[in-house]
């Protein structure tokens, strides 16, 4: 059974090595998957072990398994912090229409929001509010950079 | 912004529309422009001082904003001043025709102005050289600081006269100034002639401010403000400077225009992440909503005769264009190219939708005929949006985005115009960076 095990991790690493080498120059980075940013670089914190943000897919507002992962994080924190409420900041790359890339922010921002509620805080602590392509965090034109804008930010208010 | 009148408009001192005469034709590109040679006006000695106007100089400055008004249309070619044979008083009582052909000029404008009494009387005519007859002739008086607008309308006149289309120079730009590092930018409200002249701001850079839209007469505008951070569609009056939300949203409003008759503004409406079409009628304050559905609905525009919205929606998956009627029923899809679709804007002549396409990464401004057929695109980009139409809809104007360097060194955002045969594309001066373009419509009509 262990080496069983052993040999699906091996597989596994190898399957994975596999699938890097074949990617695009973006992925080579490792901070990109799909085009979902994955990294740390603009990532602050609430406290400790609890990141702020979570990233999008170009045109999506659906989160990721480590978005799921991100944003529990933070229900447990505002759990912990009754008395803590936040606003989150739904926001877009710059690769879409500024009237769309608003209406993005906003479901963005929702969807953390959303998914915050279902783990019991309550929708009257949390507002929204979208910034569309207005403002990136990496003012860069290149596929990191968007994949860093793509984001919705939990930001404390008080 | 003073409100101005032009008294007295028009005498036609004869007109000569029985003759076969020259024309020009805009429907399609223009490769060999109307040799014209616009004389400088004369100026009047009994002319007197006037506080803040160039006064001896007042004639030639008007007949270079004339050129330089043709020259920027593609369709015509200014000849050059030195070049000219006759006199301008004396060519504005009766040019020598044949010597006027010898420079190979075909049409001639010549006018004569005094200043006196704190008004500005102008008049001028249009020859036509190669029939040896005046195609049109018009006087009128205002304020001498009016000057710039005189030079506008007799561009107008003159356009209309030769292409037998409306002109469109008389009229004024909206926009987003924008300067600052990319990532912290600063906007502000600014408006100019459509020449790049005369440019004035009209918030002070405080919030954030996007998508100027002008009324039908000119003197309001709608936009999205971020005032004490929350987005809101506001009205505008530019005359006043008087400032108000339009409605009582709970959320974020976005994406506003006006109605054809200017009595309402339609906008987007972002409740719980989702953004549907709503309109609010600016005097009876009702609210209505147009669309109800899950994807998002923006970027709403209204036919000319108010009838029928294009809007932008992705409830197919991705961004779409779409026209329903006005009520909200009817809604069919117009795109089915490869491509993603944003910002349709109607045609002030009704025939037309002008978009941005997005695909494989590059920016077009196309029109396409109200149904979705016809598709055309006019140029190609790393980043374009936001087509703005001119009053005769014969021009768009739009803004474009430059790559950025890795910390946002070389971004730039401008304002671009081209015609709708795709033929001259040209960049307009702005005092800053600029985006988001709204043309007015003629301010003397």
């Amino acid at each position: 059974m262990i080496f069983n095990k052993n040999l699906k991790n091996i597989f596994l690493v190898i399957f994975t090595t596999l699938i890097l080498s074949a990617c695009s120059t973006a992925k080579k980075s490792g901070n990109i998957d799909g085009d979902v940013y994955t990294g740390k670089e603009t990532v602050k914190y609430l406290a400790s072990g609890v990141p702020d943000r979570v990233f999008f897919a170009t045109n999506k507002s659906s989160l990721t398994t480590a978005s799921r992962a991100t944003l529990r994080k933070q229900a447990t924190y505002l759990r912990k912090n009754k008395k803590l409420n936040v606003t989150i900041e739904g926001h877009a790359d710059e690769r879409g229409t500024r009237e769309y890339n608003l209406a993005l922010g906003e479901r963005r921002a929702n969807a953390a929001k959303d998914y915050l509620m279902t783990y019991g805080i309550s929708g009257k602590r949390i507002s929204t509010i979208s910034y569309g392509k207005e403002k990136p965090v990496n003012p860069a034109s290149s596929a990191l950079a968007w994949s860093q804008n793509r984001r919705s930010v939990t930001v404390k208010v008080n | 912004m003073k409100k101005i009148f032009f008294s007295l408009v028009v005498y036609l001192i004869s007109i000569n529309s029985l003759y076969a005469l020259i024309e020009v034709d805009i429907t399609r590109g223009n490769l060999d422009p109307l040799p014209i040679a616009v004389s400088p006006l004369h100026v009047d000695i009994k002319s007197v001082e006037y506080e803040g106007v160039k006064v001896k100089e007042l004639g030639s400055n008007i007949s270079a904003i004339i050129e330089k008004n043709f020259k920027n249309t593609g369709l015509f070619n200014p000849l050059k001043k030195e070049a000219f044979v006759q006199k301008p008083d004396i060519a504005h009582l009766k040019p020598r025709f044949e010597d006027w052909r010898l420079i190979k000029a075909q049409a001639l404008v010549t006018g004569k102005l005094l200043v006196k009494d704190g008004k500005l009387k102008v008049e001028f005519r249009l020859w036509d050289l190669t029939a040896a007859k005046e195609m049109t002739a018009l006087a009128f008086t205002t304020t001498p600081s009016n000057w710039r607008r005189v030079a506008h309308i007799i561009s107008d006149k003159i356009y209309e006269r030769l292409t037998g289309e409306e002109g469109y120079f008389d009229t004024r730009i909206i926009y987003v100034s924008e300067e600052g590092p990319k990532s912290e930018r600063v906007k502000k409200l600014a408006i100019m002639d459509q020449d790049g002249a005369n440019t004035k701001y009209l918030t002070l850079g405080n919030e954030l401010v996007l998508t100027p839209r002008f009324n039908p007469t000119n003197q309001m505008i709608t936009y999205l403000s971020y005032f004490r951070n929350m987005p809101r569609v506001y009205l505008l009056d530019i005359e006043t400077g008087k400032q108000e939300v339009v409605g009582n949203f709970p959320g974020m409003t976005f994406a506003p225009r006006f109605s054809p008759d200017g009595k309402k503004i339609i906008m987007s409406f972002a409740e719980d992440g989702n953004s549907d079409i709503y309109t609010m009628d600016l005097e009876t304050r009702v609210v209505e909503r147009i669309t109800n559905h899950s994807s998002i609905d923006t970027s709403p525009s209204f036919s000319p005769d108010g009838k029928y919205i294009a809007f932008n929606s992705d409830r197919s998956g991705l961004q779409q264009l779409y026209v329903m009627r006005s009520d909200g029923s009817n809604v069919k899809r117009i795109t089915f190219g490869k491509g993603i679709y944003g910002t349709p804007v109607w045609s002030p002549r009704g025939d037309l939708i002008a978009f941005t396409k997005m695909r494989k990464g590059r920016f077009y401004i196309g029109v396409m005929r109200t149904d979705g057929s016809g598709e055309r695109l006019l140029t190609e980009n790393y980043y374009q949006e936001a087509p703005s139409w001119s009053p005769n809809g014969r021009v768009l104007v739009f803004y474009r985005e430059t790559k950025a360097g890795s910390k946002g060194e070389g971004f730039s955002a401008t304002l671009w115009s081209i015609d709708i045969t795709g033929y001259n594309e040209r960049k307009l001066t702005t005092k800053t960076d600029a985006s988001d373009p709204s043309w007015s419509s003629l301010l003397s009509k």
